[in-house]
This record gives C-alpha cells, sequence and structure tokens, in this order.
C-alpha cells in the first residue's frame, strides 16, 4: 500500500516519456529564444504569442480527443472558417451571442460527422474531408465569398484583443480553462477513459458494455465545437470573418497532438502535453519570425506550409520509433 | 463425414456494382438533355473529355493506392508541384534556347519529381509503417507550398503551342487528354489482371501480412502504387496548365484529392482495399464530372457545387458497405 | 433441477443459411457445463445468441424466472452474464484496474473516478485468484495468461452469475492452465456457474459437471461427464459410431515410415530474440520432424527464423549444405521452403480473393513470364489440387472466405505443395479444422514425405506429434533441449520429456 503512495520517478518518466520529451523541448527553444532575441521576452511577444496561438490550441484540444478514439477530424479548419464568418454576423449583438452562435455551428458541423461516422459507418477520414469540403462551400456561400467585417462598436472584439490582468489575452483564459476541463475529462471521468478504451481497442470496449457510440459522438461534437471556438477567435483578433482561412489547420492541430505524445491509432494520449506540443509548433514560427526580422534568413508567407510539413515529417519519423519500440515492449 | 457447405447463392456481384454507377450516368445524362440547354452538342462533349481526362487520370492512381489499402491526400499538391516545374523550365534560358529539349524536360522533370514524392510517400508507408492518410498528409500540405515558394506564389502565363498540345491537342476530334487517359487505363487494366505484379497488390490489400509470408514483394508493390499514382497526378498537373496556358501553384489540383477519391469510390474501389476497378475509376470521374458540369451549366453557384460534391462522397463510400456481406 | 439458464428451440440463420435449428443449452447454477462441437457446429453462434451480440430467429431463452430480452453485450453484462472471449475483450494499452472497472467506476461527486478505490478494487479481486501484479501497469505489458485472468476477474468484479469462457486455455501454458482451472472452481465454489467451450477434451474431465455437444447446428447430446468416455464426446461430434473410431485410430498418420534421405536443413544454435535462444535441428529428406513444446517454447519462433522472417542474432542455418539464412518470405521460397502459418485467417487465405489466386500465390515468381501470368498453367494447376485434395468448392474462381475451414485449409497447403519445396514448415496444420479434414491433411502430408520431402512439423496436439513424427525436438523456453524418436514415443514419454524441464506440465495429461 504504502509503495504505491510512493511517488515512483522513473515509473513515471518511462510512462511518460513523450510529454516529458516536448515540455523539455518547449523549454529549451523559450531559452534559445531568449537569450538570442531582444524582444523575444518581453510583454508584448509573450501576449501576442498567446492570443494568436489560443485557436490553434482550442482545434488541436479537439483534435486530441478524436486522434485518441484511433479517429480523426480533417474539417477542423474550414468549419473554423465557417465559424468565424457566423462570429462575424453576430457580432452586433456582442459576444455573448457570437460565442454560444459560433460554438453552436461548429458544433453542428461535428453532428454531420458524428451522423456520417457512427450512423452512416463512414471513415473518419472520409466523412471528415467531405465535411471540410461542405464547410468551405458553406462558408463561400454565406459570405458570399468575402470576407465580413466585424462590429467594432460592440463587445465583440474585445475577445480577441483585450487582455485580461493586462498580459493574458482573453482567448487564451478561455483556452487554458477548457484545457482545465478537458483534461479533468480525461483522466477523471467515464467519458474520458471511454475515448481510450476505444482508441485501444473499439471491438473490446463494445464487449466491455461501454457506450462506444456516445464516446465517439462526444468526440466529434468537441472537435467541431473546439473549431467553432477557434473561428470565433479568428474573426474577433483580427476584426473580421474569413471565409478563405484555415488552410492546413488540420495539419497544425494533428502536430501539435502527435508532438505531444498522443498515439496516432488512438488508446493513449494526454491533454497538457498537447497544449505544449501546439505552442512547441507556434513557438517554432515565433522565432523564425524573429530570425525573419534579424535579417539572417528571409523565407515569405509560402514557406510556412513547408515548414510545417517538415515540422510533422520530423515528429513522426520520432514516434514511429517510439511506437515501434512500444509496440515490441507490449506484444511480447 | 457429411458436408454442409451450403454456399450462399452466387450473386453476380461484379455487374451490379457496376450498375449503380451506370445508373447514376444514365440519371445524369437523360436529366441534363431534357433540362440542360445546348448539352447534346458535340462542343459540350468535347468541353467534359478535356475536364474529365484529369480526374480520370488522378482518380486510377488513387484506385491503385486505395487497393492496397491506403489513401493518397497529396495528389492535388503533386499536380500543383508539377505544374510549377514546367514552366519554370520551358521558359528558362535552356529551354527558351532549346525549345525541343525545353518542352521535354518540362514534361520528363516535373514528372520525374512527382515519382520522387511517391517515393516519399511510399516509403513513409511501406517502410516506416506511418498511417497513409498522415504520411501523405505532408506533402498534401507541403507540396504546395513548394510550388508556391518556387513560383513566388505567382500566376505563370506562357504561350507555348507544343507544350500546350498536352491539353489543347486532338485526335481523331477529341482531346488528346481523352485518349491519354484511355490508354493509361488499357495498361493498367492489363497489369491489374494479367501481370504478377497487379495481383500481388490486390493481395496486399486483401491481407498484407498472408501476402507478405506467402512472398509477396509488399514494400516494392505498395511503393509502386504511390509512385505510379504520383507520376499519374503529375501527368493530370501538366495537363491543367497545357489547358490553361497559364501555372498557378495555388488552384492547381486544388481539392483534387476528394474528386480522385470519390471517383475511384463510385467506381467501386473498396477503402479496405483489395479491389482495384480501373475503368470504374473513370466511370467515378464521368459521374463526378458530371455533377459538375450540371450544376455549373444550370446556374448553381460554385460553392453549392462543393456541398454537393462532399454529399456525393458520403452517399458513395456509405452505399458501399451493402456490397460486402 | 432449476436452470440458471435455459435456451430452447434457437433458431437463427444468416443471409437464408441456417446457423443453429432446434438447439437446446441448460445450465444449472453452479456446475461448470462444458460445450463442444466441431468447427462451425453453432458453439459460438449460441453463445452469441445468448449474450445478446446476435437475434434469434425463434425459440425461448429464459434466464433465472423469466424470458430474456437481452439484445447487447451490456444487458447482458447486466443480467450477470460475463463473457471471456477467445479474442480477449480487454484494451492492452490501458491500466490492469481499468480494465476491471471499466464502465462501473467507483466515482466521487458522482463524476469524477476514484482510481485509489479503483486500484484497491482491482488488486482484492485480483488477490482472489493469488494475483499479485501492479494494476497501473498496462495490461498488455503482461502475459496472455494474465490477461486472461483480468479478463476473468472482471467477469467476477461485474457479481456474474455465469461466466461464459470461450476456448480459454487455447493460449496458456500448462502451469497457466492449472491456475485457470484453479479459477474456475473457486468461482463454482461461489456458486457461479460457468459454460466452458473447449476443444480439448481432456480438460473436461478435470473441470467439467455435464457437457453438450453440438454439431450442425443442432444440439445432440447432454452428458453428465464423470459417466462419459472421451470416445462418446467424439463419437457424438462427429455423429459416428465409437467401434469405427477405435477400430481406426486417432489420426490418419500412421503409416510406413519412409527411409530418410540426405540433410536437407540443419540449424545450429539459432537465436532470434529472447523467445528463441538456442535452437537445434537437424532435417532429413523424406522425414517428419516434430517440434514439440508448451505455448510460448518457442516453435514458432522457430519455424519463423527457419523462413527467414525474423532474422538471426546468432547460430547458422544450413540449406542444403548452403549456409545462410533466407532474408525473407520470398528468399526462402525460392530456396524451396514453405510455411503454413498458425493463424488462418491473419496470417493465411485472402478472404476476397479466389481459391485458384489463393492457391497460386506463393506460386505466382514460377507463373509468370515476364511479368505476366500464364492462366492456362495456372487453371491446370489449381485443377489438379483440386481434384487430388479433395476441395469442396464450386468453382476455382468462388471466394475463398465462403469455404468452410477445412477447405480453406487444404487450399493453403496446396499452396505451398505447388510451389515443390523439399522442406515444409507446418505450423498446426489442423487446428480449427473439423475431424474429417484434419485425417485427410494428416495422410497427404504423410504422402507428401514419402515422395521424399522433409517436413517440421508444430503441433500443440500431443496425438499428432506422437503418431505422425519419425522424430521429435522438444523445446522448453526458446531452446530445444531433447529429441526423442519413433518408433517407441508415447504421449507419456513426450509429456515426461517436457516435464523433465518443466515441473507443472506433469499434470498435463495428454491421454
Amino acid at each position: 500500500m504504502l509503495d504505491e503512495m510512493a511517488f515512483d520517478l522513473r515509473k513515471y518518466l518511462r510512462r511518460n516519456s513523450a510529454s516529458v520529451t516536448v515540455w523539455v523541448a518547449l523549454l529549451a527553444l523559450i531559452l534559445f529564444g531568449l537569450m538570442r532575441y531582444d524582444n523575444f521576452g518581453s510583454a508584448y511577444n509573450f501576449s501576442s504569442f498567446l492570443n494568436y496561438n489560443a485557436m490553434f490550441i482550442a482545434i488541436a484540444l479537439g483534435m486530441c480527443f478524436v486522434i485518441m478514439t484511433g479517429g480523426i477530424d480533417l474539417s477542423v479548419g474550414s468549419v473554423a472558417a465557417f465559424t468565424s464568418v457566423v462570429a462575424a454576423y453576430l457580432s452586433p449583438y456582442g459576444i455573448q451571442v457570437a460565442l454560444p452562435g459560433a460554438v453552436l455551428a461548429g458544433i453542428g458541423f461535428g453532428a454531420i460527422n458524428a451522423f456520417c461516422i457512427i450512423v452512416l459507418r463512414i471513415p473518419p477520414f472520409i466523412a471528415t474531408l467531405a465535411t471540410m469540403l461542405a464547410a468551405k462551400g458553406g462558408a463561400l456561400v454565406i459570405s458570399g465569398a468575402q470576407t465580413i467585417s466585424v462590429d467594432w462598436g460592440s463587445n465583440f472584439t474585445k475577445l480577441g484583443m483585450g487582455q485580461a490582468l493586462g498580459l493574458f489575452p482573453w482567448a487564451i483564459v478561455i483556452v487554458a480553462g477548457l484545457t482545465l476541463v478537458l483534461g479533468l475529462m480525461l483522466e477523471k471521468t467515464t467519458i474520458g477513459r471511454t475515448v481510450l478504451a476505444i482508441g485501444g481497442s473499439e471491438d473490446a470496449s463494445n464487449l466491455m458494455g461501454l457506450k462506444v457510440n456516445r464516446a465517439k459522438a462526444f468526440v466529434y461534437l468537441l472537435s467541431g465545437g473546439c473549431a467553432g471556438l477557434a473561428g470565433l477567435f479568428l474573426a474577433s483578433g483580427f476584426g473580421a470573418g474569413q471565409p478563405l482561412e484555415g488552410i492546413g489547420w488540420e495539419l497544425s492541430a494533428i502536430a501539435s497532438v502527435v508532438v505531444g505524445g498522443t498515439l496516432l491509432t488512438g488508446g493513449m494520449g494526454s491533454i497538457p502535453a498537447t497544449v505544449a506540443g501546439a505552442l512547441l509548433l507556434g513557438l517554432v514560427f515565433n522565432v523564425l519570425n524573429f530570425e525573419n526580422g534579424q535579417g539572417t534568413i528571409s523565407f515569405s508567407a509560402y514557406w510556412q506550409m513547408v515548414i510545417r510539413g517538415g515540422f510533422l515529417f520530423a515528429v513522426i519519423l520520432l514516434q514511429s520509433r517510439v511506437i515501434a519500440k512500444q509496440q515490441k515492449v507490449i506484444g511480447s | 463425414m457429411e458436408r454442409t457447405m451450403k454456399l450462399p447463392k452466387r450473386v453476380a456481384s461484379m455487374p451490379l456494382r457496376f450498375h449503380g454507377g451506370i445508373v447514376a450516368l444514365a440519371a445524369l445524362l437523360v436529366f441534363n438533355s431534357l433540362f440542360t440547354p445546348n448539352f447534346l452538342q458535340l462542343q459540350t462533349l468535347f468541353v467534359n473529355i478535356s475536364q474529365v481526362a484529369t480526374i480520370a487520370i488522378v482518380a486510377m492512381g488513387m484506385t491503385l493506392v486505395i487497393a492496397t489499402g491506403g489513401i493518397d491526400l497529396s495528389v492535388g499538391a503533386v499536380m500543383a508541384l508539377a505544374g510549377a516545374l514546367a514552366p519554370l523550365i520551358f521558359l528558362s534560358d535552356l529551354g527558351a534556347a532549346n525549345p525541343a529539349l525545353g518542352v521535354a524536360l518540362a514534361i520528363m522533370l516535373p514528372l520525374l519529381v512527382a515519382g520522387l514524392c511517391g517515393v516519399f510517400n511510399g516509403v513513409m508507408v511501406a517502410v516506416l509503417n506511418v498511417q497513409p492518410i498522415i504520411a501523405t498528409l505532408i506533402l498534401f500540405i507541403s507540396g504546395r507550398g513548394i510550388a508556391q515558394v518556387l513560383t513566388n506564389g505567382n500566376l505563370q502565363t506562357f504561350s507555348n503551342p507544343s507544350f500546350s498540345y498536352l491539353g489543347t491537342g486532338k485526335i481523331l476530334g477529341l482531346p488528346f487528354q481523352g485518349w491519354l487517359a484511355l490508354v493509361i487505363a488499357c495498361v493498367l487494366f492489363w497489369v491489374i489482371t494479367r501481370a504478377t505484379w497487379g495481383r500481388y497488390l490486390l493481395a496486399i490489400g486483401g491481407n498484407e501480412r498472408a501476402a507478405f509470408l506467402s512472398g509477396g514483394p509488399v514494400r516494392r508493390v505498395k511503393i509502386g502504387a504511390y509512385v505510379i499514382c504520383a507520376v499519374l497526378s503529375g501527368f493530370a498537373g501538366l495537363i491543367v496548365v497545357a489547358i490553361n496556358s497559364a501555372s498557378d501553384a495555388a488552384r492547381n489540383g486544388n481539392l483534387m484529392e476528394l474528386d480522385a477519391i470519390a471517383a475511384a469510390v463510385v467506381g467501386g474501389a473498396l477503402l479496405q482495399g483489395g479491389r482495384a476497378p480501373i475503368f470504374g475509376a473513370i466511370l467515378g470521374a464521368v459521374i463526378i464530372q458530371l455533377v459538375k458540369y450540371t450544376l455549373l451549366a444550370n446556374g448553381v453557384e460554385d460553392e453549392v457545387a462543393l456541398i454537393a460534391k462532399a454529399a456525393i462522397i458520403i452517399l458513395a463510400v456509405w452505399m458501399q458497405q451493402f456490397r460486402r456481406t | 433441477m432449476n436452470a440458471l439458464v435455459s435456451m430452447s428451440g434457437i433458431e437463427k440463420s444468416f443471409a437464408g443459411v441456417p446457423a443453429l435449428s432446434q438447439a437446446s443449452l441448460e445450465i444449472a447454477p453452479g456446475e461448470v457445463h462444458a460445450l463442444i462441437g466441431q468447427n462451425g457446429a453453432g458453439k459460438s453462434t449460441m453463445i452469441k445468441v445468448l449474450t445478446g451480440v446476435y437475434r434469434r430467429d425463434s425459440g425461448s431463452v429464459v434466464i433465472g424466472r423469466g424470458e430474456s430480452e437481452i439484445s447487447s453485450p451490456r444487458e447482458a453484462q447486466e443480467a450477470g452474464i460475463a463473457t471471456i472471449y477467445q479474442e480477449l475483450n480487454l484494451v492492452p494499452l490501458r491500466s490492469v484496474t481499468e480494465n476491471i472497472i471499466m464502465g462501473y467506476e467507483p466515482k466521487r461527486l458522482g463524476l469524477f473516478v476514484d482510481w485509489r478505490e479503483g486500484n484497491k478494487r482491482a488488486r482484492e479481486v485480483l488477490a482472489r485468484f493469488g494475483i499479485d501484479i501492479d494494476v497501473t501497469e498496462p495490461l498488455g505489458n503482461f502475459s496472455t495468461a494474465i490477461q486472461q485472468l483480468v479478463a476473468i476477474a472482471r467477469a467476477v468484479s461485474l457479481e456474474a452469475k455465469l461466466v461464459i469462457m470461450d476456448e480459454p486455455t487455447s493460449s496458456l501454458d500448462a502451469s497457466e492452465v492449472e491456475v485457470l482451472f484453479g479459477v474456475v472452481r473457486e468461482l463454482k465454489n461461489q456458486g457461479v456457474s460457468v459454460l466452458y467451450v473447449s476443444h480439448f477434451l481432456d480438460e473436461l474431465f478435470q473441470i467439467c459437471d455435464r457437457v453438450t455437444t453440438m454439431r450442425d447446428g443442432r444440439t445432440v447430446s447432454t452428458r453428465i461427464v464423470s459417466e462419459t468416455k472421451k470416445l462418446e464426446m467424439i463419437a457424438d461430434m462427429l455423429g459416428r459410431n465409437t467401434d469405427e473410431i477405435a477400430a481406426e485410430g486417432m489420426t490418419d498418420f500412421a503409416g510406413a515410415k519412409a527411409k530418410r534421405g540426405s540433410i536437407l536443413l540443419r540449424s545450429e544454435n539459432v537465436c532470434s530474440g529472447p523467445r528463441l535462444t538456442h535452437f537445434d535441428l537437424t532435417l532429413h529428406r523424406g522425414e517428419i520432424v516434430g517440434l514439440g513444446g508448451l505455448l510460448g517454447s518457442g516453435r514458432t519462433e522457430a519455424a519463423r527464423a527457419l523462413f527467414g522472417v525474423d532474422a538471426l542474432e546468432d547460430g547458422v542455418i544450413e540449406l542444403d549444405g548452403h549456409t545462410g539464412q533466407p532474408s525473407g518470405p520470398d528468399e526462402a521460397i525460392s530456396k524451396r521452403i514453405g510455411f503454413l502459418t498458425e493463424d488462418r485467417k491473419a496470417e493465411g487465405i485472402i478472404p476476397d480473393m479466389s481459391v485458384r489466386e489463393n492457391m497460386t500465390l506463393a506460386l505466382l515468381p514460377k507463373l509468370a513470364k515476364r511479368g505476366q501470368i500464364d492462366f492456362e498453367r495456372e487453371r491446370a494447376i489449381v485443377d489438379g489440387f483440386i481434384s487430388d485434395l479433395g476441395i469442396k468448392a464450386a468453382h476455382m474462381d468462388q471466394p475463398i472466405r465462403e469455404l468452410s475451414g477445412g477447405n480453406q485449409q487444404k487450399v493453403l497447403l496446396a499452396r505451398w505443395l505447388a510451389t515443390e519445396p523439399d522442406i515444409l514448415i507446418l505450423d498446426e496444420p489442423t487446428r480449427g479444422v473439423d475431424v474429417g479434414a484434419k485425417r485427410e491433411i494428416q495422410s497427404f502430408i504423410r504422402s507428401y514425405v514419402d515422395k521424399g520431402f522433409g517436413v517440421v512439423l508444430i503441433s500443440s496436439e500431443f496425438e499428432e506429434l506422437v503418431e505422425g513424427a519419425d522424430r521429435i525436438v522438444v523445446m522448453h523456453e526458446g531452446r530445444s533441449v531433447t529429441e526423442l524418436a519413433n518408433p517407441g514415443i508415447t504421449g507419456n514419454i513426450l509429456v515426461g520429456a517436457l516435464a523433465h524441464h518443466d515441473a507443472g506440465a506433469d499434470t498435463w495429461n495428454a491421454q
């Protein structure tokens, strides 16, 4: 009994090697930035960095739950673009209307995904690829293929531009709250454990009598809702609903989740490490911006996509080794 | 020893499978001839053939990848990359000095690069055992990025009749790319039905471990499927550039992965693998193209057409489930 | 006797093909009830009807006092029926505790899982079976036996009245089987009924009270085990007369043993990892060498090393006088080795492909002319094997998944015979095959060897080894330890050789 109380550091490290790695990498990159660039640690860089990345963290959180079930959601980018337009239209009524409106719109697309995957039994990547298309079309239709300016008179833009305590953007405060809730949900509630069990083995979960379909529906609704939130942040932070945004966001989110040590095949994952992964990915761009500013390198916006792809590639290479090792242990 | 193996009456599943697509095609044709103005004209046929060829070519490659139980999301990006490279080559000093060599290189090199993209995808999937969706997602994003970096995001316009033949030439009055698609289809059909490579491809999709333990060259065949798919995508990218006499890295092949997957699935490819209906892919491509055309010709906006396409994909995959016993 | 479960007149068909007709089953409270029958006799379907996985077409299921309305595995659990499936229904990536309490977690504030309480419960229920492990460790880190016991622990912690075990011992070694039997007896003492499905008839005599036999979807008999002979059970399963079987022997291996020829294969000190550390074998033309040993003794690993699937870490393999391990299955095949794998579904058949395509898969390189398949030759070869092996298929283009297990196995055997290998490695060639096909397969193997080829035979059935093999290499924990030579090997001698290296094995009675 006593052994269990005692914290076993070695066991902890062995079981959480991936998340420990991502935190260490994040810290190392922050230290590197602090030492190399003058303004890296400034309050402005700090808060604008968090503000900009809030939407990516939100999407990564939803994606993390989806991936833990062994699924995938490729629609998040388009859904965020769609909900940014919705939020822009609702902005005159203030944040109290726009927030639930955007999130509900996102959940709506999540519901379509859930329906296709659970009821029609369509593989997740096909279903969400189709929804990606539909959301993109939808965003263009409702916006008339124009960016939709938000109402600057209401409290709407405070969300994306204002700050709590003068340092923490509201968006990141909301995301932090979401992280806490989802982290607790994963570790401590039945639905969180069911999500992990499904990713571990869906058949076994069914035979164990777990409510598999409910948990699967939940993760896609959650992912849709998170994308909705991200769209809200987008509209509020940049002052416009942008139907053409969101390209490649699913990739960033997947990369963040994978960097955080979540197995792509599901069954294992961590919420805090996913946030760390999203921050790490964002920080890479932040550091590159500083390098650009210093004139040591110069890269156009088009490099972003290349770098994102390269980053995911590097992580996958690392993970495929880790997975191979783990499977050896588990398989024997 | 009595043996009471009751065989379910062998349903003629192959023709049936095809019928769904053919019925859809017939319905589209009937609808269009009744409601779409000027549908029954040769010009319409040409337009549709020249459009459908690119979808069909990519869809055939996708069918091979899907037959291994994989998927290739990077086809559109590879199109953009190949398409961006070609004008760069024949507009270069070397290409301007030797027009013939320039055009030859402008076709060969992009296809080679596309092939390398295929090798990358194939190695990720077959050697590193990364899930195909994730493996090909990398080039899905960065492939187009590379194309844009190469062209600095600019639209490259040109006037080069011999290169444009790829997209505008005609043989016996029908567009060149239509013939090309047909030739590719015949070659692939032969490979699937008569060559050992094709047999291995289907075996791997059906049961990879069994195929490996029976001596099947699993890695080689899988990488081969991704390479063929990428090279065909490269071809399609070149054709699109040739049609437009312009290369736009941001738009070339955009969302092509969806069209190709949809065409393959409508044509009868099983996402689990083990089946490679090449002519089905062409039928699927024709249906996708006709839906697009029908909506466009009847004044439906492009954006709404996206939603319709999403619905077709869902419908096609959903219908697939009833085919399996 | 007031039955706990009583199923009668059960009918169930799939797409018009009857799987169960007038099947019945009755389980008394606190009894261990065996359910036996050949493959396809309807055992699994019967269980799935009982546990709500399938809906019955007609008939009645009475549980306790009332008609059962169970329509999902969860409802079955709530009605006190827990099932331990052949493929374990657990999640290896998650902890032992989670696997035991999943779906019934203790909660704090009605919302948050109380892990400390959960771990405690998990430890307690495992302790009842004498197991003490770190319950926070992922389940996949433990042996199959532990995983199986965790599945049972889950059932018990749900306060099941009936525990269904589907082939529970098929992946356990002898000492683990003893632990399992202990658990079964403990369940019985606590008044829990057990429905025990098994192919190993010997086991039934140790733990079961009654046995129900099924054949072709019907219930043929229910007998009291202590008053029944093994032969009677087999006769019920086969629908044959006991005297017939007694006269013919249990297997069709017995026959004139051919003369040994030159050395085909030699392996010395072969090591491919922790599960195969030291393996010596010499195979001559015209002989069958058996690999005897318990599960996990390294038999399959030895086969995989010989076939080039697992790379050697140490040791030498010599084929036909040339040293060197094949680099993979393709090279092994070109060096005239064949390997019939143990798991027919996962590693053998390609379900959607035809009988013809499945049969010629390994032969493909030899069938091709410049990359093109020679269809005429292919058809001729397939035709030949279909008639030689008596494969029952509508035609050679029928998908193999539509064939019975025995016929599928014959097709796979033909796949290897077609490559005309000098060395044929057979891993459990008759597992999961009905008795008729089993005898046929055994006699093909013998006739093949008589032509001067060499066979390495792996089998869990001692009868098959004892009667079939010319020599038996006994394996234990990844090492080849002894060699026995026929004639003269009996089940007891083989058990003795195993027991010599494993104290737990002497309770393993091979008839």
